[in-house]
């Protein structure tokens, strides 16, 4: 029995589906040299693509800055957030582009040591990867002086998850490295100064180290011909639900949710679910709204729910997914994302009052300010998006729940 | 930077330490901050909790323990800090910049109030049927917030069954919090590492290897978890509706031992300030209570020093002058239960170091059973021996099956400093408004060197007054026989005292350095016993160690809460009160030669006495099975 | 466990500490290794694996019970892991679900009397794009209907 994967639809795309060559952009790196490429990437504007958009090359401007014997690169390849699947798209089919970030980054910075975190349902991808950093290594993109380049030596080796959805987390991906559990840790201190064993280490998104290539090779002027001023280059969209062809899109920031709807076939959409389970849901109302850091901000879930979807039934899915999640270890999380299961639980069988369903509300504001790392700061986002705008459809119910009383 | 101290605490949960300049006055060693609009200095990296406290300010704490590295994961500490997205935890947060801290928003007021709601909402049990009812930190914290109801609804049944298989230590996971506190303290603390979180997210729930039952896992009952346990979670195995039992039969002759520790901490469970003695006072309250007798275990401490002190120069003379190979130096002392057990554990290859002289409290037992019967004319079946220990392990030592040489069980019940309390309040007595009166006969005299055996240094000082004073015949070298090389609260203490002008018996030893080596709390212990692995104890003749921080004043059994400061003050009052006493040498104790004269007629470490007062250990080991 | 066969395991989780290295950042590697090989970690390779990486066993539980994918009871020589997550729920995951609790006659969370297969549910598998998707040890099965989902699992040995 053969793995039954879909091979890649013809990818269209302006920046990471764009004509690229490998070793294009470790070669060109090498001769820009550290000032140039953290000059062309932050020209480029890139932020990170994991959802957090915190700004790439001021990242590894710090840690290019700290002063440590070791320092790695870590590539968050550990994709779990509901209806993303773009890294495994891109590792599946553009891995040169993936790694060959890796090097440019551990180059800016002055790492030796590249880690991928793949998750662990992605353990299919291993074999090909593995076997594409040996040929990475036999062109002399990795290993000991890198295309001559004398004195820089950088190699990347590959690292499983085990089932553990916070381990996206950049913190509790570090910890899950040092081989404890992936409970996030208390920041400051930041992984840019202490990660990894304690070391300065980056960890970025696979979108993002993807990107780099292309911004090294094609200048950060280019890159920010696409998107939005705030938002610039491109995206990929990973799209699911209810549609006629759902798959990974790149498009540039800016787009608008009814411009990728039609794009992707959907007809009859109520709401869509941008950023994953974390993420918000819009209603039909609002897809006017464009996806950029300033808007619908999103690490690339897009899930399209129709009218027929059942929206109590789409949070109550979410809610479980963080309830086993959770890495269980601070209070708002842990216990805040089953007080807002039961919430739906008992909406589900008509046991509710306003007044309490108004408290669940205030807690979800409490978790999104008071968890210690941004599961828990985002888990309660569809709760109260969903219930503020499906409250028609959620609450419109005959008095005995919304199963006539039946759980 | 932060230190890496050991390769199990997370980095993010270990002290935050930035480098400070050596002089704060310098520029760059302080930074300004505004807390409440208040301009306020501290040193770089000061946490913003220690801030606050600084300037009185109260920030409320769960996980947060002063002897623990940092959580930051109950998240009752946040604080809003200006141009920060969410709130930040003030017990893990470093100041490195002039920020700006709020401390009472409406955000940070509702958030606390939400994770109390939350953690009560998951807390199985009243208070009013709670033993923390009073001195529980979730407790305070609700009332401190004003809670009144439920907001998110509150757990019916327990999720989880009551482990009270352990002798010592129970844990009854329906009122855990989760705060870790009772992880840190085992795995980085003490260094056993028998407690970790299980599972993760709402399944997530502290608990053993394959989550055994206590009693199955290597557990070394010290108890340390229950005193650094906020609620209820943990507690000690409680003797005592067994004890008002036999107080209540009159056929029964109940008879208690106290030790030094538990007189030094008990004001604390009544209201009074760390550092206060109630050693007549208690007397008295026992005798009230229906005690036929109050002994102090100070007369039994001083035997082991007699005992433990004559192994210790008989140990030295095979080796010095027998020139036997076989003979095992260090010797290390066995006085704490949680040490013996932990050594039976993680070092059984070593057991052959410790003395084995039974502990103060086993003693006693024997002698109580034996000795005490015959002159007293009891039928020593119908004694019940009660200890009153600063231990939770003391509770398993009793019950060790091979403690039975009177030919009963020598100790029946180890009763805790907190169990003593409540036994007394429930008798309608308050204490401190006891007047004073002296322990009984036989054993009514001991000497101040039993009774520093409390404080960490302790039973070394002790067996030093004795050893150099029977080798040499003169008083130990040191001002008001105050030891100061045993005294202190460093991890490790190692020093060395020459044997001069030695008498005759003793003129082997002439010109030996006896070396010494004071360890408390069982991570020390670990190093002791990692330097003895790598043969850097060479040359060493005697360790002392106790598995409690601080020795036994910090042990498991002690009012809660715990911490340097407490622990500081504990001690300072044991020594106080042994510099007013007039006998401070175990040697000189008259009831110690009384009961060599008239009962252990052969001597210390003879074959009566090693029948009663000496004992064996078992080769535990890690393995579990 | 008989004497030879903990010696043998023994000896192979010394391998994986030379292999993987005796720092406590090898762990999830050695027990990745383990879980592999025997389908479970037993409590003897759990004591083995903390007394060669010098820590506590209950640290190696902890582990093992946060990761989904480590597990310290036996378990089928397969395990089937079902996506439960929104978009394969959509796609048709409860008539897949049904179809393969009555083919095995087997709940969620059991294992099939001849230690076949473990069935189990897991969250997102990445496939939203292809689901309903389940993986059968590592490799990933998409576009499932019930009987195909069926034809799959009967295959297994």
């Amino acid at each position: 029995m053969e793995i039954i994967l879909e091979k890649n639809k013809k990818r269209t795309g302006p920046v990471i589906f764009s004509k690229y060559n490998m070793g294009e952009g470790i070669k060109k790196a090498l001769e820009l040299g550290r000032e140039n490429l953290l000059f062309e990437i932050k020209g480029a504007g890139l932020k990170g693509r994991g959802g957090a958009g915190f700004p790439t090359a001021t990242k590894w401007m710090l840690s290019a800055a700290a002063n440590a014997e070791k320092k790695f690169v870590v590539c968050n390849a550990d994709e779990g957030e509901p209806g993303t699947f773009k890294d495994r798209v891109l590792l599946l089919e553009y891995p040169e582009l993936v790694f060959e970030g890796m090097v440019i980054a551990g180059y800016i910075i002055g790492a030796k040591t590249g880690i991928v975190y793949l998750r662990g349902e992605y353990e299919y991808l291993l074999e090909a990867l593995e076997e594409f950093l040996m040929k990475m290594r036999e062109e002399k993109l990795l290993g000991k002086n890198i295309l001559g380049k004398e004195a820089f030596d950088f190699d990347i080796s590959i690292r499983l998850g085990s089932g553990a959805y916070v381990c996206g987390e950049e913190t509790a991906l570090i910890e899950s490295l040092e081989g404890n559990r992936g409970e996030p840790r208390n920041r400051p201190p930041y992984p840019v100064n202490t990660g990894y064993l304690g070391y300065p280490t980056i960890v970025n998104n696979v979108e993002t180290l993807a990107s780099v290539p292309h911004i090294v090779t094609k200048g950060g002027e280019w890159f920010k011909k696409y998107g939005t001023d705030k938002s610039t280059g491109s995206k990929l969209f990973s799209v699911s639900g209810d549609c006629a062809k759902p798959g990974v899109y790149e498009l540039p920031w800016g787009t608008k949710i009814k411009e990728l709807l039609e794009l992707v076939g959907a007809k009859n959409t109520k709401a869509v679910q941008v950023g994953g389970a974390s993420g918000i849901c819009i209603p039909k109302t609002q897809f006017d709204r464009a996806f950029a850091y300033e808007d619908a901000a999103t690490g690339g879930s897009i899930m399209v729910f129709n009218e027929g979807r059942d929206m109590l039934k789409v949070l109550k899915n979410f809610l479980e997914f963080f309830v086993e999640e959770s890495c269980g270890q601070c209070t708002p999380c842990r216990v805040g994302n089953t007080k807002l299961l039961e919430g739906v639980e008992k909406i589900e069988r008509g046991e509710y009052t306003f007044a309490y369903i108004s408290n669940l509300k205030e807690l979800g504001h409490t978790m999104q300010v008071a968890s210690k790392c941004g599961l828990g700061q985002s888990s309660p986002n569809s709760f109260i998006s969903i219930l503020e705008n499906f409250k028609d459809e959620i609450f419109r119910t005959n008095g005995k729940g919304r199963n006539n009383g039946k759980a | 930077m932060v230190k890496r101290e050991n390769t199990r605490t997370p980095v993010s949960q270990q002290p935050h330490i930035v480098d400070k300049p050596a002089d704060t006055a310098t520029i760059g060693g302080t930074i300004s901050v505004e807390i409440n609009e208040k301009k306020v200095t501290v040193p770089l990296g000061t946490t913003i909790l220690e801030a606050c406290r600084q300037n009185q300010i109260h920030i409320p704490t769960l996980c947060h323990h002063p002897d623990l590295c940092i959580a930051g994961v109950c998240r009752i500490c946040v604080v809003d800090v200006e141009g920060m997205r969410t709130l930040q935890t003030a017990c893990s947060f470093p100041i490195t910049s002039p920020i700006k801290i709020r401390t009472s928003t409406p955000m940070v007021r509702k958030a606390r109030r939400h994770i109390i709601d939350l953690l009560l909402s998951e807390h199985y049990g009243e208070c009013y049927s709670c033993f923390r009812n009073g001195n529980c930190e979730l407790q305070s914290l609700a009332k401190e917030y004003g809670v009144d109801s439920y907001t998110f609804g509150h757990v019916e049944k327990p999720r989880y069954e009551v482990d009270n298989s352990s002798a010592s230590v129970i844990r009854d996971m329906s009122k855990c919090i989760l705060c870790k506190r009772c992880v840190r303290t085992c795995i980085d603390l003490q260094e056993v590492g028998v407690l970790e979180a299980i599972n993760r997210g709402h399944e997530t729930h502290i608990g053993t290897f394959l989550d055994k039952p206590l009693a199955d896992v290597i557990c070394i009952n010290c108890g340390q978890c229950i005193n650094r346990c906020p609620t209820a979670a943990l507690r000690a195995n409680d003797p005592s509706d067994e004890i008002w039992a036999a107080i209540d039969d009159p056929q029964k002759h109940v008879v208690i031992q106290t030790a030094p520790s538990p007189r030094a901490a008990i004001g604390e469970e009544f209201g009074v300030e760390p550092g206060h003695s109630f050693t007549g006072e208690l007397n008295t309250a026992l005798k009230r209570i229906g005690f036929d007798k109050v002994f102090d275990t100070n007369f039994t401490a001083d035997l082991t020093i007699i005992e433990e002190g004559t192994e210790l120069l008989n140990r030295l003379k095979k080796a010095i002058v027998e020139k036997d190979e076989s003979v095992k130096l260090p010797q290390f002392t066995s006085c704490s239960p949680g040490w013996v057990k932990f050594i039976e554990h993680f070092y059984p290859e070593y057991l052959d170091y410790l003395s084995t002289a039974k502990s103060p409290q086993q003693m006693f037992g024997a002698i109580t059973k034996t000795f005490y019967a015959k002159e007293a004319g009891v039928d020593p079946a119908d004694i019940v021996t009660v200890a009153l220990m600063p231990c939770a392990a003391k509770k398993f030592e009793c019950n060790r099956p091979e403690m039975n040489d009177s030919g009963f069980k020598d100790v029946d019940y180890g009763l805790t400093t907190r169990e003593m309390a409540k036994m007394i309040k429930e008798a309608g007595i308050h204490l401190p408004e006891m007047p004073k009166s002296n322990f009984d006969d036989p054993f009514g005299e001991a000497s101040g060197a039993g009774l520093i055996f409390g404080a960490t240094g302790g039973v070394m000082e002790a067996a030093l007054r004795t050893v150099y004073e029977l080798v040499t015949g003169r008083e130990v070298p040191f001002k008001n026989l105050v030891i100061e090389p045993c005294r202190g609260f460093e991890g490790i203490k190692q020093a060395s005292v020459k044997l001069e002008n030695c008498v005759e018996e003793y003129k082997f030893l002439e010109g030996v350095e006896v070396k010494f080596a004071v360890a408390h709390g069982t991570a020390n212990a670990k190093k002791v016993m990692e330097m003895l692995r790598k043969g850097e104890l060479v040359g060493y003749h005697f360790v002392e160690i106790m598995a409690c921080p601080g020795g036994c004043l910090g042990g498991g059994g002690q009012p809660i809460p715990t911490s340097a400061d407490i622990r500081k003050k504990r001690a300072e009052a044991i020594y106080a009160e042994e510099e007013s006493l007039p006998i401070r040498k175990s040697h000189e104790n008259p009831h110690v030669h009384y009961i060599y004269e008239k009962f252990l007629t052969e001597g210390p470490c003879s074959k009566l006495s090693h029948k009663l007062l000496h004992t064996h250990y078992t080769k535990r080991g890690k393995f579990i099975s | 466990m008989l004497v030879l066969e903990k010696n043998a395991l023994s000896e192979e989780i010394e391998q994986l500490v030379a292999k993987y290295g005796s720092d406590r950042s090898a762990l999830i590697q050695i027990l990745q290794a383990i879980q592999r090989k025997h389908k479970f970690i037993s409590d003897f390779a759990q004591q083995e694996v903390a007394r060669l990486l010098s820590i506590h066993p209950v640290e190696v539980y902890s582990v093992i019970t946060f990761y989904s994918f480590l597990c310290s009871e036996p378990k089928g020589r397969n395990i089937v892991r079902l996506c439960k997550t929104i978009s394969c729920d959509m796609a048709g995951k409860d008539a897949v679900e049904a179809a393969v609790k009555r083919e095995l006659g087997i709940s969620f969370g059991e294992t099939t009397k001849d230690k076949r297969i473990t069935l189990e549910y897991t969250n997102c598998l990445g496939m939203c794009d292809q689901g309903p998707a389940m993986l059968v040890n590592e490799r990933v099965y998409t576009h499932l209907d019930p009987e195909k989902a069926v034809n799959i699992l009967n295959e297994i040995k």
